[in-house]
């Protein structure tokens, strides 16, 4: 799928194609990346070293990260959301990885994968702020001490914004992964076309395929960083429902 | 844009078995993946504070056995100086009973010397007279032809001898 007929198609790497019973190559990704997070968590504390190995360090690094991401946004009551925050960072994380090796689908460059996961992170911290709080709760859209005036505009700004938060967990993720793999198809999509060109051409394509490679280094770090914020924001999110302001 | 191609049935299929995997996961992870990360690393983290706490304890005995034996050293030293200067004290002791007793000896001797001098001086003094009173009274005879009185002679010899002697 590179350039067809001198046109640049960046766009349908994202095609999702039927495997059997609508299970999807976007859902094969997905069953990779639940495996690759198993087999380093299973097979990593195998040992249960005293003093870890390499895999190990790996599995015990990733809980600490987690956890202490956890511990510190939402505090001591955060212990019982640890499991989720890990699955969902690990499942993010192995999602925009996998999207790096080359053929590899992107499960996190669909807005309709990033919105359920931010709908699951909504619809729980939701969940949990009603189940502690009860009607309670409602106050949150009010902050305390504001002109009973302003009522009016306050709520109806507040429950926007709490309901946005969906949008743009979901949107952030989703256009992170899909602007950082249509840049790297577009500027590889130069570097075929420009060597495909003939001598000069040859020499034109090494600017692309420098870029391409800065990109890939930068496409990295997105890929971390954006799982890192998924998580922290979730956190976020699961404090104020645990502690309502 | 494939993803927004919401005719495509594909994207709701997608949604489902993400769901599926998803819960399935967490199912797995919470269950099966995470507890035995903890229980290592609270183990770990528990041998790690029993070390130390050995550790410290440790340090705490060699501690305590050091000052012991700091204190055995300085009480040997205070016994060992105290022992010595009790030495050196009847040493010091010995030595002057011994002057004192040489002293006391050379003294008793000294005076007996002096008494013998005296003696002998005495004696000499008296054999003197004896021999001067005779040859006065000789000499008076051979110039007077006159023998004079025996005890007159001696007492003037006498005088004169107590006059030389101051």
């Amino acid at each position: 799928m590179a350039a067809e007929g001198q046109s640049i198609d960046a766009l349908s790497q994202f095609a999702l194609t039927p495997i059997a019973a609508g299970f999807t190559n976007s859902n094969l990704y997905m069953l990779v990346a639940g495996a690759g997070i198993s087999a380093l968590m299973l097979i990593g504390m195998r040992s249960r070293a005293r003093v870890p190995g390499r895999l190990q360090s790996l599995a015990e690094v990733s809980y600490e990260f987690v956890y202490g991401l956890v511990r510190d946004q939402i505090g001591h009551e955060g212990k019982k959301f640890f499991p989720f925050v890990f699955t969902l960072f690990m499942f993010i994380l192995f999602g925009n990885m996998l999207g790096m090796l080359p053929y590899a689908f992107t499960f996190t460059s669909h807005i309709a994968v990033t919105f359920t996961l931010a709908l699951v992170v909504f619809v729980l911290v939701t969940a949990v702020a009603l189940a502690i709080h009860g009607l309670h709760f409602f106050s949150y859209f009010f902050p305390e001490g504001a002109p009973k005036a302003l009522a009016p505009l306050i709520i109806p700004i507040e429950v926007i914004s709490y309901l946005s938060r969906v949008v743009s967990l979901s949107v952030r993720l989703f256009a992170n992964m899909v602007a950082g793999h249509v840049m790297l198809k577009v500027f590889a999509t130069f570097v075929v076309m420009m060597g495909s060109a003939g001598a000069l051409g040859l020499l034109g394509a090494v600017a692309p395929l420098a870029i391409n490679v800065a990109l890939v280094g930068f496409e990295f770090l997105v890929a971390f960083l954006q799982a890192y914020v998924f998580a922290v924001l979730t956190c976020i999110y699961l404090h104020d429902a645990v502690h309502l302001h | 844009m494939p993803q927004l191609d919401f005719a495509n049935p594909l994207l709701l299929t997608q949604v489902f078995w993400l769901l599926v995997i998803f819960g399935a996961l967490y199912v797995l992870v919470s269950k099966v993946a995470l507890p035995p990360v903890a229980t290592m690393l609270e183990e770990r983290a528990a041998a790690i504070a029993a070390d130390l706490e050995r550790a410290r304890a440790l340090k705490a005995e060699a501690d305590a056995a050091m000052a012991e034996a700091e204190r055995e050293q300085a009480k040997a030293r205070a016994q060992a100086q105290a022992e010595l200067r009790a030495t050196i004290d009847a040493a010091k002791a010995e030595a002057a009973k011994a002057e004192a007793e040489l002293a006391r000896r050379l003294a008793a001797q000294l005076d007996e010397a002096e008494r013998r001098i005296a003696e002998a001086r005495a004696q000499a003094m008296a054999a003197i007279e004896q021999v001067a009173a005779e040859a006065a009274g000789a000499a008076t005879a051979r110039l007077i032809g006159v023998a004079p009185d025996e005890a007159a002679v001696r007492e003037a010899v006498g005088a004169a001898l107590a006059a030389r002697q101051g």
